[in-house]
C-alpha cells in the first residue's frame, strides 16, 4: 500500500506502463509542463519529447493523429485537457476511432486512452465544467471509464492502457488532490463495479466524484442505523448490471446519482434496466438524481444550483425507505 | 506546371501505368454497371473516371508497406496500392470475402495488408489520420512513408490546416496529394475557395508544393517518385497538387446537370489520361494491337471480377455484431 493522490495515481500508472511497453506514448498540449493539472509532471524529462509530445492547439489533429499512429502499431494516451475541448475532436473520436475496426471488417484496432477531465471545478463556468459521459456511452466501439478514487485511477489507467479498444477515460477535476491508499498489485477488470459500502437497506449507484458523495452519505445513514450499499460503477460501458441487479434484489430500493444532466443521462439507463429486470423486487420508489437540464454558471451560488449534494442523495435514500430527512 | 522530358521515359513503366489506369477504369465501369444495371451496389459509389492518372502515378512510387489514406473516391487509389480487385468488388456488393467483410462498402474500403488504411466517408478526416500514421511510423523508427489523398473540397475543412501543420512541425514523412477534380460534390470548388487553393495554402505552412497536370500519368509518376525519394531520405512533408477533372457525376447516380454541357465531353475528348498515355506509348513504338491487348486484358479481368463477386453470398448475419469492441462487445451484450 502506498498513499497517493488521484492525480499521482494515474501519473504513476502511465509511467509504469511507459516503462513496460515502448509503444505507449502521450500526446497533447503542454504535456512537458505537466499539462493543466500536473498529470504528466516529470514524464517528459523521463521519457523525452517524442514519447511525451507537446502539440499545437489542434484537438482534431491530436485525436486524429493519435488514431493514425494507433493504426500503425503504437498505443497513444491522448490528453484533451478539458472534456469540453474534446468536442473539437468529435468527428475523429466518434466517426473515425470508434468505427474503424468495424467498418474495416476487423483489420484495425485503436488501442488508445483518451483522457478528458470532467466535472464541476471551482467556478469554471459553462465551457470548462461539463460531464458528458452519457454521450460516449451512446457510441458503439468506445469503452467509457470514470474512476473516483486514487486506487481506481491507478488500476483503471493501467487496464485502459492495456485495453485494445479505445477507452474514453474521464477523470474528475475536483478530486485531483484526493488522497488514498493504493495497492499497486490490485488489477481491475473494466466493466466491473466496486461495492464501496455493503448494506441491506438501500442501493446507491453512482460513478466519478458523485460516488464519493454516496460513500459519505452511506456513512451518515449508518449513524441512523440505515445500511446503504454503495455501488461505484467505475465504468459505464461496459457497465456492471449484474452487481446492481443483485444489490437491488437484496435491498429493494434504488437511488442513482450523477453530476451530469439528468435528462438522457446514464442514470436513466440504470433505472430503466432495474425497472425491467428487477422491478418485482422493488419495495420503495426509485430515485434518480442528476443536474437540472441547465448550464453551469460562474458565480459560486449559481454554480451550486446545478450541483448534486450529499444532502440531496441522503434525502432521496430516505424517501425510498418512506422516511424524511432528520 | 512541370514539363516532362519524354525521352527519359521508360517504356516498361509507361506500359504498367497504362495497364493500371485501364484496370481502374474497367473496375469502375463494372462497378457503375453493377450499381445501375444490376442494382447490386446498393450504396453510393463515387467513380474516379478521368482521374486514373492520379492513382496510378502516385501509388507506383510506393512500396507495399508504405501507407495510404484515401477518400470516398478511392477505388483507383486502393487498386493501385495493390488491393485485390475481387475483394474490392465484393466489398462494393456487400459480400462475404469483401476487403472489409461487407461492412464498409465503397466509402470505407481498406486493405491493411497492402498498407491501405482506409477510404473515408468524412471529407478531410483522413488528413490528420495520415499525419498520425506518419507520426507512428517515425516513433517506431521505420523508414516507411505515407501518402494522404484528398479532394479540392477538403482543403476548406479544418483538418487540412491541422493535419498539415502537424506533419510540418513534427517533420513527418507525408506526401499530401490534393486530387483536384475542380468540383466539391455539385459545386465548382473555385467559387467557394478563397485564395489560390491547395498548393498556395500548403506553401503558406512551409511545405514544398508541386503543381502537376494530373491527367499526365508520366508527370504524376515522376513528381511522386521525386517526393517519395525526398521523404525516404528524411525530408519534410510535401504537397502534390494534381489538376484533373471529374468526368462522371459526384456519385454514379448523379447526372451532373449543374455543369456546362460540353465540359465533360471536351475533357473526355482532349484530356483523357488513358488516351494520352496510349498516344505516348504509340510514339514510343508500341503497336496499337499491344495497346488494345492491355485494354482488353483489363476489361476481361473486371468483367470476371464482377461476375464472381455477384455470385458470392452475403456475409453471415452474426458478423453484424463482430469487431465492434472486445471490452463490452455487443456480441456478448448489446443492451
Ligand atoms: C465533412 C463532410 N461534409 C460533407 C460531406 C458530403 N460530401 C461527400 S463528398 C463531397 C465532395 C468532396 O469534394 P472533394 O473533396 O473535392 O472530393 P471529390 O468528391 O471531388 O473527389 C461532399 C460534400 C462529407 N462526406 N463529409
Ligand atoms: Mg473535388
Amino acid at each position: 500500500m502506498v498513499k497517493m493522490t488521484y492525480v499521482e495515481a494515474s501519473r504513476e500508472a502511465v509511467r509504469e506502463m511507459m516503462h513496460a511497453d515502448k509503444t505507449v506514448w502521450c500526446v497533447g498540449e503542454d504535456l512537458g509542463r505537466g499539462s493543466v493539472f500536473g498529470q504528466y509532471l516529470g514524464l517528459q524529462e523521463e521519457f523525452g519529447p517524442d514519447r511525451v509530445a507537446d502539440t499545437p492547439i489542434s484537438e482534431a489533429a491530436i485525436m486524429g493523429a493519435a488514431f493514425g499512429a494507433a493504426m500503425v502499431g503504437t498505443r497513444p494516451i491522448v490528453e484533451m485537457r478539458f472534456s469540453d475541448f474534446a468536442l473539437c475532436a468529435t468527428d475523429e473520436l466518434v466517426n473515425q476511432i470508434a468505427k474503424a475496426r468495424f467498418m474495416f471488417g476487423g483489420q484495425s484496432r485503436a488501442p488508445m486512452v483518451i483522457r478528458k477531465p470532467i466535472g464541476l471545478w471551482r467556478s469554471s463556468a459553462a465551457q470548462h465544467s461539463q460531464s458528458l459521459e452519457s454521450w460516449y456511452v451512446h457510441i458503439p466501439g468506445l469503452v467509457v471509464v470514470c474512476p473516483a478514487t486514487p486506487q481506481d485511477n491507478y488500476s483503471m489507467m493501467k487496464a485502459a492502457i492495456k485495453c485494445d479498444d479505445p477507452v474514453v477515460y474521464l477523470e474528475h477535476k475536483n478530486i485531483w488532490q484526493m488522497e488514498g491508499e493504493v495497492d499497486k498489485s490490485l488489477e481491475v477488470t473494466l466493466g466491473k463495479a466496486a461495492v464501496r459500502r455493503s448494506g441491506d437497506d438501500v442501493t446507491l449507484v453512482s460513478w466519478s466524484d458523485t460516488a464519493n458523495k454516496c460513500v459519505a452519505v452511506a456513512d451518515r445513514l449508518a449513524t441512523q442505523n440505515i445500511h446503504a450499499e454503495v455501488i461505484d460503477l467505475r465504468s459505464l460501458w461496459p457497465w456492471d448490471k449484474g452487481t446492481v441487479l443483485a444489490s437491488v434484489r437484496k435491498t429493494g430500493r434504488l437511488v442513482v446519482a450523477h453530476e451530469s444532466v439528468a435528462v438522457g443521462g446514464f442514470g436513466a439507463e440504470v433505472v430503466a434496466t432495474v425497472a425491467e429486470q428487477a422491478g418485482d423486487a422493488l419495495r420503495g420508489p426509485l430515485r434518480r438524481l442528476g443536474a437540472p437540464r441547465s448550464l453551469v454558471a460562474y458565480a459560486p451560488n449559481l454554480e451550486d444550483q446545478v450541483r448534486i449534494t450529499e444532502d440531496m442523495i441522503e434525502k432521496a435514500a430516505l424517501e425510498t425507505l418512506g422516511k424524511s430527512a432528520p | 506546371m512541370k514539363q516532362v522530358n519524354t525521352a527519359t521515359h521508360n517504356t516498361a513503366r509507361a506500359r504498367e501505368l497504362l495497364a493500371m489506369m485501364e484496370r481502374i477504369r474497367a473496375f469502375e465501369e463494372q462497378a457503375i454497371l453493377a450499381a445501375e444495371r444490376d442494382k447490386l451496389v446498393l450504396g453510393a459509389i463515387h467513380p474516379s473516371i478521368g482521374q486514373e492518372a492520379c492513382a496510378a502515378g502516385v501509388m507506383q512510387a510506393l512500396n507495399t508497406d508504405d501507407i495510404l489514406l484515401s477518400t470516398h473516391r478511392g477505388h483507383g487509389h486502393t487498386l493501385a496500392k495493390g488491393a485485390d480487385a475481387l475483394a474490392m468488388m465484393r466489398e462494393l456488393l456487400g459480400r462475404e470475402g469483401g476487403c472489409c467483410g461487407g461492412k464498409g462498402g465503397s466509402m470505407h474500403i481498406a486493405d491493411f495488408g497492402v498498407g491501405m488504411l482506409g477510404a473515408n466517408g468524412v471529407v478531410g478526416a483522413n488528413i490528420t489520420i495520415g499525419a498520425g500514421a506518419a507520426h507512428g511510423i517515425k516513433l517506431m523508427g521505420d523508414n516507411r512513408i505515407v501518402v494522404d489523398v484528398f479532394g479540392d473540397g477538403a482543403i476548406n475543412r479544418g483538418p487540412f490546416l491541422e493535419g498539415i501543420n502537424w506533419a510540418s512541425v513534427f517533420e513527418l514523412p507525408v506526401m499530401f496529394v490534393c486530387e483536384d477534380n475542380q468540383y466539391s460534390a455539385t459545386t465548382k470548388t473555385k467559387s467557394v475557395t478563397a485564395g489560390q487553393g491547395a498548393a498556395a495554402r500548403a506553401k503558406s505552412l512551409g511545405l514544398k508544393a508541386t503543381v502537376i497536370d494530373g491527367n499526365n500519368v508520366e508527370a504524376v509518376a515522376n513528381a511522386a517518385d521525386e517526393i517519395a525519394a525526398r521523404l525516404r531520405a528524411g525530408g519534410p512533408p510535401e504537397m502534390l497538387h494534381l489538376i484533373t477533372y471529374r468526368r462522371t457525376g459526384h456519385t454514379s447516380f448523379d447526372p451532373a446537370t449543374y455543369r456546362p454541357e460540353d465540359e465533360s465531353a471536351r475533357e473526355e475528348k482532349l484530356n483523357d489520361p488513358i488516351a494520352r498515355q496510349r498516344t505516348l506509348l504509340a510514339g514510343m513504338g508500341v503497336s496499337e494491337d499491344a495497346l488494345d491487348t492491355i485494354h482488353q486484358t483489363a476489361q476481361t479481368e473486371m468483367i470476371a471480377v464482377l461476375a464472381k463477386a455477384a455470385a458470392t453470398p452475403f456475409p453471415d448475419d452474426n458478423t453484424a455484431f463482430l469487431d465492434v469492441q472486445d471490452t463490452g462487445s455487443p456480441a456478448v451484450e448489446a443492451f
